[in-house]
């Protein structure tokens, strides 16, 4: 696994994520420039994502879909804040209804940062949201999902234990 | 159990965090109480209703709604003559699941990346 670091804070509400690679940052900035390759590792396989506009300049905003095993559609919106090839990029992602229009409070930055040595690239994301709503909305799925599976998870294992 | 591990280890004091531990875990030992924790947390389940999923008495749901408070698991508000039971979502219980969940989505996404990488290098 190319993940080096994890890195969460509580309180800032962000999570920092560092991998390294064996590419240079050149090559790793078109992993993000480029619609066609962003496609191919920003959905997971079950959501696979469709860029519709995509252009790293500062101002710029980029909108994509994210096609659900039933059809459904997440679609999302990034504001590009600051771009400087191949090293740095800054943007907030907002979560758009099923209208396409912003969702309240859906919104969370994305900061990455690419520095290159000796043919290894090492890439970090900070992935923050802006307010505890904003994180509320994420989990709505993810909370409840996550506490199901552990308590899935105990019951063999206690049950095992009391046998 | 780590996350629930961690939460608590965040927020007592160590002494306290040892007992707290083994009232956690002490709740989370009983299948009935785990399955309590699954229904709960929309908060609408009074503890009479909860009691009419399982073989007990009110009474004795009453018991095991009372360990799972002691844990902080769950908390209980009065609505008219019922109980209504809530599972407890502690703010920073929530903080981590949500950066979890997160952290989840990054790895998956790294993956992805680093087998784009492969994938192209073998092409050239």
């Amino acid at each position: 696994m190319p993940v080096t670091d994890v890195e969460k804070d509580l309180d800032a509400l962000t999570l920092t994520i560092t991998a390294e690679f064996g590419a240079d940052a050149e090559r790793l900035w078109e992993l993000w420039a480029d619609p066609r390759q962003l496609e191919r590792w920003w959905g997971p396989p079950s959501h696979p994502s469709t860029f519709v506009e995509h252009e790293l300049t500062a101002g710029a905003r980029t909108t994509y879909f994210m096609t659900g095993p039933d059809g459904e559609k997440h679609h999302g919106r990034w504001r590009i804040e600051e771009v400087d090839p191949p090293h740095r990029l800054h943007m907030t992602d907002d979560e758009l209804d099923d209208q396409g229009k912003p969702a309240d409070g859906g919104a969370t930055g994305m900061t990455v940062t690419i520095a290159e040595a000796d043919g290894t690239a090492t890439m970090s994301i900070q992935t923050h949201f802006a307010d505890r709503e904003s994180m509320e909305q994420t989990i709505e799925t993810g909370f409840e999902q996550g506490m199901t599976e552990m308590l899935n998870k105990l019951d063999p294992l206690l049950g095992a234990a009391r046998a | 159990m780590l996350t629930y591990n961690q939460m608590v280890v965040d927020k007592k004091p160590i002494r306290e965090d040892e007992r707290a531990t083994d009232l956690l875990f002490g709740a989370l030992a009983d299948p009935i109480r785990r399955d309590i924790l699954r229904r709960a947390h929309e908060g609408r389940l009074s503890v009479s209703a909860l009691a009419r999923e399982h073989p007990i008495s009110v009474t004795a749901m009453q018991k095991h709604v009372a360990v799972l408070e002691r844990a902080e698991l769950v908390s209980k508000h009065r609505v008219g003559r019922e109980s209504i039971v809530h599972t407890e979502a502690d703010a920073l219980l929530r903080a981590r699941a949500a950066l979890d969940r997160l952290e989840a989505d990054w790895r998956g996404r790294i993956e992805r990346m680093d087998q784009i990488l492969e994938t192209d290098k073998g092409d050239n």
